[in-house]
């Protein structure tokens, strides 16, 4: 059962030797984890947080660090192929290791390195919000895995008024079968600063059975504006994909965070935004395409810890074939967050008779003159929108995908920028033809 | 489906350069709404057709486009000699025939500049990417032509738009796809006296000797800026009156009471 199989996990700490110096803070916080990791039981049913999950995708076995990937010169390659000169900076990882990094135009004061880098350079600002946040939405024993391994990903601060329109890019690969990767974004947007970040997640080969267990640190504080967008776009088949996210919005600060979902065959998602100052903001977006057998298990949590703050979250699912989606999400006015506004909705256009999509919107609200909503709907593409496409030309197939990209793409339309947006929607593109062409 | 059930008994007017709707019946839900309409728009004309709420104009129209909620029962349809009822929705378009649609659905989330640029490419040859540039400033052109605002491209199709920007949009389609035979259903309702003479312009520019119109209308007003060359009077399914531009106004008149009323039998 459950306790037999908690070992075949990792029998040690998969951490990454580079050869560097760490902090002892560090150490000691990969150690300590490490015995949190082995002592939280597995994901169980019983657990609200996992209602509706197919545990049987959660049971891992054979896994291991990665070693370095194969054939790093086609992944870099591939990276490049992006629009590269349309972001600040591009910083490529695979198998948890750097392989490639280019700044095109940082601004002045701004800080973005290599995790291992940080904590040798700025150690105090990483261990004041690396892994900070406790609240857990069911994944703790994931958490408490990643901060016992990360070495990879960015650490990125933007001091105080500090701006930058373009956005900072990642790619994280995976490659080889059974082999872990601990992607970790730490953003922290400093008063009045404006930082923009995505991170692409892609698997090297189809079929593998890689496993991202990734978590991102987001923290904005007195007017700053940070957006934080996540491209899940690795392989249908093999692949699955962890991902724990938190966000500490402070006063009159925002921000917005993305994910966007194509790929992998299991993911499981979680978001806990804390709007804890006035004026607060949030704004938590997702667009997913799920086909064959996906899982997209996603939860979220929107934290009302003050008075005057606000907070607004848009899930949109495309399921086809036999695809699963679980939305699960909770508005939280604690007491005395007075005024609070906040929203929340998913929606689902259902391709498919065998796809299934559970939504479980819930609200807890402790405090006064509060405006909340939430709701979610289902819904299959309308005779009647096909047939305009039609009409105009378009057979019938091309429009359901038309139809299908619209709907998707409503909800990272509000995402800022030209550039991120573009390269979410020619990624959306590019996986619509592919199951075009399959 | 019976579409293909249909025999093909009537194949003249092979070569003939004309939308040619024969005895046509249709039904919808059991009903039939169509009742033996014969009609013939050859290229180069406008033929108008007129008459009153629920007669089946738009009926005809969406038959005509192809919609899967009408089922032929009798009748054959010809397009320049091919037969259309046995094309699918899309195979009609891309043969030339374009509907400007009553009530223009929204389609949320697809940009306006997307969706034309993708009925564009269903044109062209496997392979053949379309010429971005020369896309863009043919559409801001045709937009310009309508006294549209260029933000239109970046909105999603019809989304929101009020009732005269969705017709708008329509006539801004049947520019940019260029067919050989228009239908035009109540293009007139919801635009004001303004964009009805913008809309109006934008049409008679495109009358030419390689293509058809076909304009529906309740109102003998839009026929005062788009002046037909015939006008056929259908009522109850049926083409019950033919005759020429001066046909409307006398029905605008008289009202379809005197037609219905010659009808009857004595
Ligand atoms: N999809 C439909 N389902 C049921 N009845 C319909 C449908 N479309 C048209 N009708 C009926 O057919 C008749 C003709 O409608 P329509 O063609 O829209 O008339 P017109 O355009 O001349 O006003 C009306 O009685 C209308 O109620
Ligand atoms: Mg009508």
């Amino acid at each position: 059962m459950a306790q037999e199989n908690l070992v075949s996990w990792f029998a040690a700490p998969p951490v990454l030797e580079l050869g560097l110096e760490l902090p002892d803070w560090y150490h000691q916080l990969q150690e300590s984890s490490w015995q949190r990791f082995l002592t939280i039981p597995e994901p169980a049913r019983t657990d609200e947080n996992w209602r509706f999950a197919d545990l049987k995708k959660v049971q891992f076995s054979e896994l291991q660090a990665a070693r370095p990937a194969q054939n790093i010169e086609v992944l870099i390659k591939r990276a490049m192929t992006e629009r590269v000169n349309e972001f600040a900076a591009h910083f490529v990882f695979a198998n948890n290791r750097l392989v490639y990094s280019e700044i095109n135009g940082l601004p002045e004061g701004a800080v973005c390195l290599p995790i291992n880098e940080a904590l040798a350079e700025h150690g105090d600002l990483v261990r004041e919000y690396f892994m900070q946040e406790k609240g857990s939405l069911g994944g703790d024993k994931f958490s408490a895995l990643h901060a016992a391994a990360t070495l990879s990903g960015l650490f990125i601060q933007f001091p105080k008024g500090t701006t930058c329109e373009l956005p900072i890019l990642t790619h994280h690969f995976a490659s080889g079968d059974f082999n872990c990767v601990f992607p970790h974004t730490l953003v922290i947007a400093e008063d009045n600063a404006e930082v923009s970040v995505v991170d692409t997640f892609e698997t090297a080969n189809n079929d593998e059975q890689n496993i991202f267990f990734a978590n991102v640190d987001l923290v904005a504080t007195n007017g700053a504006s940070l957006q934080y967008v996540a491209l899940q776009d690795e392989s249908d088949r093999g692949p699955k994909h962890v991902q724990i996210n938190s966000s500490r919005v402070g006063r009159d600060a925002k921000i917005t965070s993305a994910f966007v979902n194509l790929g992998a065959e299991w993911i499981r998602q979680e978001s806990t935004a804390r709007m804890m100052e006035q004026g607060s903001d949030c704004q938590i977006f997702s667009a997913n395409l799920a086909n064959g057998v996906q899982e997209y298990d996603q939860r979220t949590l929107q934290s009302h810890e003050a008075q005057h703050t606000t907070s607004d979250l848009l899930f949109k699912n495309a399921l086809y074939d036999q695809s699963r989606t679980v939305f699960a999400g909770l508005i939280e006015v604690k007491p005395g967050s007075h005024h609070t506004d906040s929203y929340q909705t998913c929606r689902n256009l259902l391709g498919s008779n065998e796809a299934e999509a559970n939504a479980m919107p819930g609200l807890e609200i402790d405090a006064d003159q509060v405006k909340c909503s939430h709701g979610s709907t289902s819904g299959q593409i309308s005779d009647e929108e096909i047939f305009y496409l039609q009409a105009r030309g378009i057979d019938a197939e091309a429009a359901r995908q038309m139809i299908s990209l619209g709907f998707l793409n409503e909800s990272i339309s509000r995402l800022k920028g030209e550039a991120v947006q573009t390269y979410l929607f020619e990624r959306f593109e590019r996986k619509f033809r592919s199951l075009r062409d399959a | 489906m019976p579409r293909k059930e249909r025999r093909n008994w009537l194949n003249f007017n092979n070569m003939s350069q004309t939308l040619n709707i024969q005895n046509l019946h249709a039904s919808v839900d059991g009903n039939e709404i169509l009742k033996g309409l014969t009609l013939e728009v050859p290229k180069g004309e406008v033929h108008a057709i007129m008459g009153p709420n629920g007669s089946g104009k738009s009926t005809l129209s969406k038959v005509l486009a192809g919609h899967e909620d009408y089922e032929v029962s009798e009748g054959l349809v010809t397009m320049d000699g091919v037969d259309l009822l046995e094309l699918e929705i899309d195979e009609r378009s891309r043969a030339g025939l374009f509907l400007a649609f009553q009530y223009p659905h929204e389609i949320p989330g697809v940009t306006n500049a997307n969706f034309l640029r993708a009925a564009l490419q269903a044109r062209l040859p496997k392979g053949e990417e379309i010429d971005a540039v020369g896309f863009y400033k043919d559409m801001y052109a045709k937009m310009d032509s309508l006294n549209m605002d260029r933000k239109f491209t970046g909105r999603a199709v019809n989304d929101g738009f009020s009732g005269g920007e969705k017709k708008r949009n329509e006539i801004l389609q049947m520019m940019m796809l260029d067919p050989n035979y228009a239908i035009l259903d109540e293009t007139d309702s919801g635009l004001d006296i303004d964009a009805l003479k913008i809309v109006a312009e934008g049409v008679n520019r495109m009358r030419s000797p390689e293509r058809g119109f076909l304009v529906i209308t309740h109102y003998q007003r839009l026929l005062d800026y788009i002046v037909p060359d015939v006008v056929h009077v259908l009522f109850d399914g049926r083409i019950i009156k033919t005759g020429g531009k001066e046909l409307a106004l006398e029905l605008e008149e008289k009202g379809y009471d005197w037609v219905t009323q010659e009808l009857a039998p004595a």
